[in-house]
């Protein structure tokens, strides 16, 4: 019945810890692929599910919907009520999750052995059979539009909505998967079996099972669970390019601190040089307080609490993006010193011993990421979305260590763009204005 | 249903015994060691924790627990100015740390066998900071623009400092951690120092190690490293200024423009865990549970947001993980159209119709199916673990109070949860606040 495709034992090897993961692969008799690790020290299983799709697959005007279905799918399903369904799920203690993203959904499970066909029923039922009644849907609806309305008077949402409207326009990257409290009003019982139909597909689907439970069950657990699930959906949006080009953009808002949410375009996760722009992200902004940014803006001129980039390699577009945060007299310059570092770091690149230190780093902190049931579960669904192999996990680090010098300092000259880093900045900045 | 729960339950008690591996010393010099065992990854977390948080600070230098936390990253006799950080980083690991009010904590998460490198660094820096001017006056500002950050650009943050400080009439937990912004401002060198030299000595630490290493060598290597450090004769005994007997309910209203919804808090004063007296604080946790944990089950819940549509959010929540008084809180958001003051009639009409009914069995056994059940999941987590250790040993409890909470919780009775209930909803002891963004909104 069931084909175990690939069983590898895998051993991270950094210069500083081994990890030993044992991941096998496997295809349900109905075909559902899966990547199993088999850690029976305690007694719980972590199950986490992604669907790509998510909140891109928004229909006209329905923007919201994908996000309301998702937050939903806990609200009553089968013959049970919200309150019926939360009862029995309480009773198993077991928690399930379900959130929708813009690329993907989000399904993650946690359950004790002893009651795993109970609390897999459960979950079965608010996959496949969601109710979603009229009153859940006000209820919930009336909490994601004060999320809406809150968001509209956080310095740091208005920022990043701001950021990608201007970036996407009418992409759905444009705009909040949230929707709008106009879009969100007019959703109804209809439009939520269609965000269901269309967001839980089989094949786009990615599973990953950790903890107490063997490979030989999980096919046949994964057939119950998700087999009754359509076996395709609609197609996925178009790439996007990234649309925003140097400048600032001000949005006065009354409060002390300002927040600048910023960034230009990246580039793909497939790129070969991807390896190179995340050592170089590193150096830059992403390595807490040893980055160039934090040593800059933080430990040498005290503007901000945090500064941090990182590469965002969504499904339809690349970007590089970073946030800080500085009082409304010492944003403008906390702005320049960020402006001024991606301009050095464009022309010279990093020195040879921040990259040895960026790859020490960067090669011994992953073995440690590998630390928890629902921490592996989450990084193997996460590699099988981006086409990765079980293998990756041994590869990884050689593909750190295989970065030269001349690749970051070419990637670098090629990849920042100081002159096309967009700031938007949200409060009441000192020296600053809107560019056009 | 029925059946299930039976299974369930007899499932469950077969793998209640199942608990963490906990070793513990204490050095000659009076530094407690906890070690916890777990051999999945070789990962080990590394955390000294020191008795002393922002509510031991001397009157008028609030933040300086905070502020020093911050300074411990600069350098030391041995370590350059962000050296610290660097050598952990560059060996694959993480470090941070954070204050409370009861305690200042520092830890890293490395590979197991760079344990004796944090252990070398972090006893190093126990006693040889070298502060400058320069040093004090650039982390000030990075202190204030944390404080910018974490409250003075959140008008909950900034409400809720208004209610602590009504509700605490004479305790330092009014006080907010990251402390007052005109007196972060004025803080000093000297501020710092004075602190550092009193407080940051072995005899009131706490080292917790955590992953995949042997007690025995972690007792090896501690005495290596921080066994040398001479204990401190003057270390102050640590009482703090108690609150008195509260006589009257205070009632606030916040006004922001930056608040995009209505809502209110109530916040009642309330015993905490306390060494080898944990009851009443299990019986807290039932309470808030069976008022206002989950949405859809709780007495709050049900009523506010089900059965009537009244409030789009409820919750109930205590904190007993305090070395003095604990908070045990109520807070709803109204539906559209519902006034502050009908919200908080409809709250207060819950409470008391929970007060004087029956407590529902079954509700009673889920909780304790779920806390036991979260015993299991924690499991999962070693930092989590340690963190638990590491905290309740800087609130005075022991070893021996933690392992005995889990069971203590099961323990809870229907007679407990009321008994507690009717000493701690008295609103003499309360502070009710409205958070609003104009005054019109405030009714």
């Amino acid at each position: 019945m069931l084909r175990i495709l690939i069983a590898f034992c895998l051993t991270i090897i950094a210069t500083t810890a081994r990890a030993e993961l044992d991941i096998q692969q496997v295809t349900s008799p109905g075909g559902i692929n899966a990547w199993v690790v088999e850690e029976p020290a305690i007694p719980f299983v972590a199950l986490e599910i992604r669907i790509r799709g998510g909140g891109t697959l928004d229909l006209p005007g329905k923007r919201g919907a994908t996000n309301l279905m998702a937050a939903l799918l806990e609200e009553g399903s089968g013959d049970m009520t919200a309150q019926e369904f939360q009862t029995t799920l309480e009773d198993l203690a077991a928690s399930f999750t379900f959130r929708a993203f813009d690329d993907s959904m989000q399904i993650s499970a946690r359950f004790l052995t002893e009651n795993k066909e109970e609390a897999i029923a459960l979950l079965r039922q608010a996959l496949i059979a969601p109710r979603f009644d009229q009153d859940a849907l006000d209820r919930v609806r009336a909490q994601v539009i004060a999320g809406i309305n809150s968001d509209a008077k956080s310095p740091n949402a208005i920022a990043s909505s701001t950021f990608y409207a201007n970036a996407f326009g009418d992409h759905p990257y444009g705009s909040s998967i949230d929707g709008t409290i106009d879009s969100v009003t007019a959703l109804t019982r209809d439009d939520m079996f269609e965000a269901h139909r269309n967001a839980l597909v089989l094949d786009r689907l990615f599973v990953s099972v950790v903890g107490d439970t063997t490979a030989e069950t999980v096919g046949a657990m994964l057939d119950d669970l998700l087999g009754d699930l359509p076996a395709e959906g609609p197609a996925l949006p178009d790439d996007v390019a990234f649309g925003l080009d140097g400048g600032i953009t001000v949005v006065e808002f009354e409060t002390p601190q300002s927040v600048a949410f910023f960034g230009q375009a990246g580039l793909k996760r497939d790129d070969e040089d991807f390896f190179a722009a995340f050592v170089l992200n590193h150096i830059l902004g992403a390595g807490g307080f040893e980055s160039r940014l934090m040593t800059e803006v933080r430990e040498k001129r005290g503007l901000t609490y945090g500064i941090g980039t990182s590469l965002v390699p969504k499904y339809h577009a690349e970007m590089i993006l970073g946030t800080v945060a500085s009082s409304n007299e010492t944003i403008a310059e906390a702005i320049e010193v960020t402006r001024s570092e991606w301009e050095r770091m464009a022309r010279e690149g990093v020195t040879p011993e921040e990259l040895a230190v960026a790859k020490t780093y960067l090669t011994g902190e992953y073995p440690l990421r590998f630390d928890g049931n629902a921490d592996i579960a989450s990084i193997m669904a996460g590699m099988q979305m981006i086409g990765l192999t079980p293998d990756y996990v041994v590869d990884r680090n050689s593909f750190v260590e295989a970065v030269t010098l001349e690749d970051v300092n070419r990637v670098a000259a090629e990849l920042l763009q100081p002159e096309g880093l967009h700031f938007v900045v949200v409060g009441q900045p000192e020296g600053l204005e809107s560019t056009q | 249903m029925k059946r299930l729960f039976a299974v369930l339950v007899m499932a469950l008690s077969a793998t209640a015994a199942q608990a963490e591996e906990v070793t513990t010393y204490t050095l000659e010099n009076g530094m407690e060691v906890v070690v916890i065992e777990d051999h999945r990854a070789p990962v080990v977390v590394h955390m000294l924790w020191y008795k002393v948080g922002s509510a031991d600070e001397p009157v008028g230098a609030s933040g300086v627990a905070h502020f020093l936390e911050h300074l411990l990253f600069k350098a030391t006799d041995v370590l350059e100015s962000g050296e610290f950080s660097a050598t952990v980083a560059a060996n694959g690991g993480r470090d941070n740390a954070f204050t409370s009010y009861d305690y200042t904590a520092y830890f890293q998460r490395v590979a197991a066998d760079r344990l004796e490198l944090m252990m070398q660094m972090e006893s190093n820096r126990m006693n040889n900071l070298r502060i400058t001017a320069e040093d004090v006056e650039t982390e000030r500002q990075v202190v204030l623009e944390e404080r910018n950050q974490r409250t003075e650009n959140n008008p909950n943050a900034l409400a809720r400092e208004q209610f602590r400080a009504a509700l605490f009439q004479n305790h330092r937990y009014g006080v907010p951690i990251i402390g007052w912004k005109h007196e972060m401002e004025e803080l000093d060198l000297q501020d710092a120092l004075g602190f550092y030299d009193l407080y940051y000595s072995p005899n009131n630490a706490i080292l917790v190690v955590a992953g995949d290493v042997e007690p025995e060598e972690v007792l090896a290597l501690a005495r290596q490293y921080y066994g040398v450090i001479p204990a401190e004769d003057q270390l102050p005994v640590r009482e703090r200024p108690q609150e008195p007997p509260q006589r009257a309910e205070r009632r606030i209203t916040y006004v922001d423009a930056r608040v995009s919804q209505p809502y209110l808090v109530r916040m009642y004063l309330a015993p905490e865990r306390d060494p080898g007296a944990q009851r009443e604080a299990a019986a807290l946790v039932y309470l808030a549970e069976l008022l206002g944990g989950s949405p859809f089950t709780s007495a709050l819940g049900q009523a506010l947001q089900f059965d009537t549509q009244t409030a789009i959010y409820t919750n109930a929540s205590y904190n007993g993980s305090t070395l003095d008084d604990g908070v045990f809180s109520f807070s709803v958001v109204p539906a559209d159209g519902v006034s502050l003051s009908e919200a908080e009639a409809a709250m207060d009409e819950v409470v008391n119709a929970f007060l004087e009914a029956e407590i529902d069995p079954a509700r009673m056994e889920s909780i304790r199916t779920q806390l036991r059940a979260s015993e299991i999941y924690a499991l999962d987590d070693v930092q989590g673990l340690a963190q638990r250790y590491g905290a309740a040993l800087s609130q005075s409890l022991t070893v021996a109070d933690v392992q005995e909470w889990p069971e203590i919780l099961q323990s809870v009775t229907e007679e407990d949860i009321k008994a507690v209930a009717a000493k701690v909803l008295n609103r003499d002891q309360s502070v009710t606040g409205w958070v609003v963004a104009n005054q019109e909104e405030a009714r």
